[in-house]
């Protein structure tokens, strides 16, 4: 049932900008028209480059967001997970709980 | 003669329904859901877009490209890969859910609190590794604060022997205890780094099972400003099992979606999560119509996102282990395309 509702409806998460999206919605409770603007203004894309895969595999890649990994599509070198998070709260404007979380216990 | 066409019933079962028949099940659910959620039936453009989505043979549907919305996976992932840690990765960067969810197959609140310390470093370790916002999820439960599970004298015993003042207190003394519990889980996992809460199933044990949520998703707003917090509901309308409890001077007993979402966004959630059961006698058609009619007013007084669940049993979806990917991709696209919802 993931699977049907993630390709049925589901933005894409990290795939897109899916997980950019919903962070606007936890965060700051914003309804979903506005979290797409404001993730798409942050980006410097359209509203639509939000749940297109091709698009945002770039736009992520240019901007250290963190992609999707698989056999075929490595990028060691680049930000992913706690790293890539440390870009998204900068880029989103938003404190993310576990980036703060890591400055405070590494000492950083 | 009209075609037939292969469609579901609630609890998934396959059958064959014409599109006059389809057409009848949506007008007659969604005057039933209007007339009991004292709400407006759906437009007629509403009703034929609801029929070109069922009275299809397409083995799968979805949104149309760009509409798509966000996912908050409340028990999500499988379970099945050997650790919590190896089961969220595979939801972000397989299935890629939008929203992820750490939770515990002893899936309440009462329960975790007993095991907090090993889910907190789940929840780090968890951080670490996943991009994707995580959030911690849970039942209330209240029920289980009452005996044989809990210490307070069991309300469901008191009631039917007219006990009602018994009852009551009995329910007031579960409540304090439950609402420390979810606060005490709530700024543990927090403090631990989660993105969130999620509130499941909430009033599955009535207004007071609601009440308890109310007031520790008021307390962690207040010490957390930026944490998200969902309160996914258990039922269409909030069973009346105390009776008298009121939400700044709303009473909760009764409160269909509209008024739901707004008890919520007052007291500081920040996603909303309506839920309608399936009628397993009736058909998905009926099922989404009657869903979508009752949800539909809370779209229009919420300031927070709404995601209405449509998981196993609810919003359309039938109530199966393996919900059928047809029934449930009509389901997501009907609450997509017709509701406006901002997830799922």
């Amino acid at each position: 049932m993931d699977v049907t509702h993630a390709l049925a409806a589901g933005m894409g998460g990290v795939r897109t900008a899916g997980d950019l999206v919903a962070r606007m919605q936890m965060s700051r409770g914003m309804r979903l028209p506005e979290a797409k603007s404001y993730v798409a203004d942050r980006l410097g894309c359209t509203v639509r480059d939000l749940s297109d895969s091709y698009a945002m595999e770039q736009i992520r890649g240019e901007k250290g967001l963190g992609r999707i990994l698989d056999h075929s599509n490595l990028h060691p070198g680049e930000p992913n997970a706690i790293m890539a998070k440390f870009r998204i709260a900068e880029l989103l404007d938003v404190p993310i709980n576990s980036v703060e979380r890591f400055r405070a216990l590494a000492g950083v | 003669m009209e075609t037939r066409i292969p469609t579901r019933m609630g609890d998934g079962y396959m059958v064959e329904m014409t599109p006059s028949e389809l057409r009848a099940d949506i007008e007659a659910a969604t005057e039933e859901a209007a007339r009991k959620a004292g709400c407006a039936p759906l437009a007629q453009d509403e009703l034929d877009h609801l029929l070109d989505i069922y009275a299809s043979r397409a083995a799968f549907t979805a949104v149309d490209i760009g509409d798509q919305v966000v996912l908050s996976c409340d028990g999500g992932g499988s379970k099945m890969t050997g650790t919590d840690l190896l089961d969220l990765l595979e939801s972000e960067q397989r299935l890629g859910q939008d929203i992820l969810e750490l939770w515990h197959i002893e899936y309440s609140y009462k329960a975790i609190k007993t095991i907090l310390p090993f889910q907190q470093q789940v929840m780090q370790n968890v951080q670490l590794m996943c991009t994707a916002p995580v959030q911690y999820g849970a039942q209330p439960n209240l029920a289980f604060y009452s005996k044989p599970d809990g210490p307070a004298e069991n309300w469901f015993e008191l009631l039917p022997r007219g006990e009602i003042a018994a009852a009551r207190a009995a329910i007031e003394e579960a409540m304090d205890l439950a609402t420390k519990d979810f606060i005490y889980v709530g700024e543990g996992m927090l403090d631990t780094g989660a993105d969130g809460m999620d509130f499941d199933t909430t009033g599955g044990a009535g207004d007071a099972d609601f009440f308890s949520t109310l007031r520790a998703v008021k307390h962690l707003r207040g010490k957390y400003p930026d944490a998200g917090i969902e309160v996914g509901m258990a039922g269409e309308f909030v069973i009346g099992v105390h009776g008298e409890l009121e939400w700044d001077g709303r009473r909760l007993a009764g409160l269909w979606p509209a008024a739901q979402v707004q008890v919520c966004q007052d007291a500081g959630a920040t996603i909303y999560g309506p839920a309608v059961n399936i009628r397993t006698g009736k058909s998905c058609a009926w099922n989404a119509a009657y869903a979508i009619t009752v949800c539909k007013p809370a779209m229009e007084v919420a300031r927070i996102p709404v995601h209405p669940n449509v998981g196993e049993g609810v919003g359309g979806v039938p109530v199966n282990g393996y919900p059928p990917e047809d029934a449930a991709s009509r389901a997501a696209k009907a609450h997509v395309d017709i509701l406006k919802c901002d997830g799922l």
